[in-house]
């Protein structure tokens, strides 16, 4: 036992964890620097596999286990955290094909970051070389309110109780049956834009207490489109918006191509690739 | 009409597209690459996804008025 060479750090409990926000082929260091991340300061590179993984600094204390759980529940802290998450993988995307990873995906070090690249190595360079020249765009339909209730006028025999409820139960079917129209249309639209995007999944309608918005979503779609099909998309869009006047079609994007890097197919094939 | 979780335009120096919080959230939380590391939380898991969702419901629903469910 002659050798003194106990240079090793000896780290205690790691205190600050590495919050993923993506993983790229390449980056500089000096783009990396000026990439604002969780803590306020700048994001920093976890090379590995040939690959980089983009993190910022993600102090135990808030982003442990228990504290993210708490946390998550806070929307003003949620809010912060999917805005700044969000800004660097999008400051990522706009210098090229980013594979975002979820919201609050934390490793207690660098170590495991690393180790999570090299498992999955080959497949996020096929998520990677999939993803290149493309980007996400999403289209939300809204159920426009229309003649359903012109309809209803027209019952006024018997009394005012019947007419009341013949005229109520008028509306109700009127309504139902604007509902279903709405909900044909969003299909074809759906399935309109997957023949001119690479792929298209639909999320969940968002929820009006949400959203704010005055009428029902009958789509909330994404579709990942490639750079020299995306005029042809939009003027699709523009098309299908006049076809199906019951539905009010919006465009969102680009964004990064969050819905399109899902690690497991979904049981029900929502992850499509239509070409 | 003011949605209830309107985009937050402040935030944003470079004069790109204001993103809603509601969309954002979609992509955020319900997707997107789930790289299991040592200590990976199981934030990933839909269940905890789906309270804290509920949550945010809850606490949209107490700060929106409530004139304004037309």
């Amino acid at each position: 036992m002659g050798s003194t060479a106990e240079v090793t750090m000896q780290r205690p409990a790691p205190v600050a964890g590495a919050w993923l926000h993506g993983v790229v082929r390449n980056i500089e260091p000096v783009a990396l620097a000026m990439i604002v991340g969780m803590d306020g300061g700048p994001v920093r590179a976890v090379p590995a596999a040939g690959l980089i993984a983009v993190v910022s600094a993600a102090p135990l204390n808030e982003y442990g286990e228990e504290s993210l759980r708490r946390n998550l529940e806070d929307l003003v802290w949620l809010e912060r955290a999917a805005r700044a998450h969000h800004a660097v993988v999008e400051t990522l995307a706009r210098r090229g094909p980013v594979v975002p990873a979820r919201l609050a995906t934390v490793h207690s070090g660098d170590d495991g970051v690393a180790a999570s690249l090299a498992a999955r190595r080959a497949e996020l360079v096929a998520t990677l070389d999939r993803l290149t020249g493309r980007g996400e765009w999403g289209v939300k339909g809204y159920l426009v309110p229309g003649a359903a209730s012109v309809n209803a006028e027209a019952a006024s025999a018997g009394g005012v109780g019947t007419a009341y409820l013949r005229r109520r139960r008028a509306q109700l079917t009127a309504r139902e049956e604007h509902q279903q129209v709405a909900s044909a249309a969003a299909d074809a639209v759906h399935a309109a834009l997957c023949d001119v995007a690479v792929a298209g999944r639909r999320h969940a309608p968002q929820d009006r207490r949400l959203s704010g918005a005055p009428t029902p979503m009958v789509l909330n779609g994404a579709y990942l489109v490639d750079v020299t099909e995306l005029s042809r998309f939009t003027d699709l869009l523009g098309q299908l918006g006049g076809r199906h006047p019951g539905v009010r079609l919006e465009l969102t994007g680009p964004w990064p191509a969050y819905s399109f890097v899902a690690d497991r197919p979904d049981p029900d094939g929502a992850v499509g690739e239509s070409r | 009409m003011t949605a209830v979780l309107a985009p937050n335009s402040a935030d944003d120096s470079l004069a790109y597209r204001p993103v809603a919080l509601v969309d954002l959230l979609d992509r955020v939380l319900a997707t997107g690459v789930v790289i299991s590391g040592d200590i990976t939380l199981s934030i990933a898991d839909v269940d905890l996804v789906r309270i804290s969702l509920r949550a945010l419901v809850a606490s949209v629903g107490a700060l929106a008025s409530p004139e304004n469910t037309g």
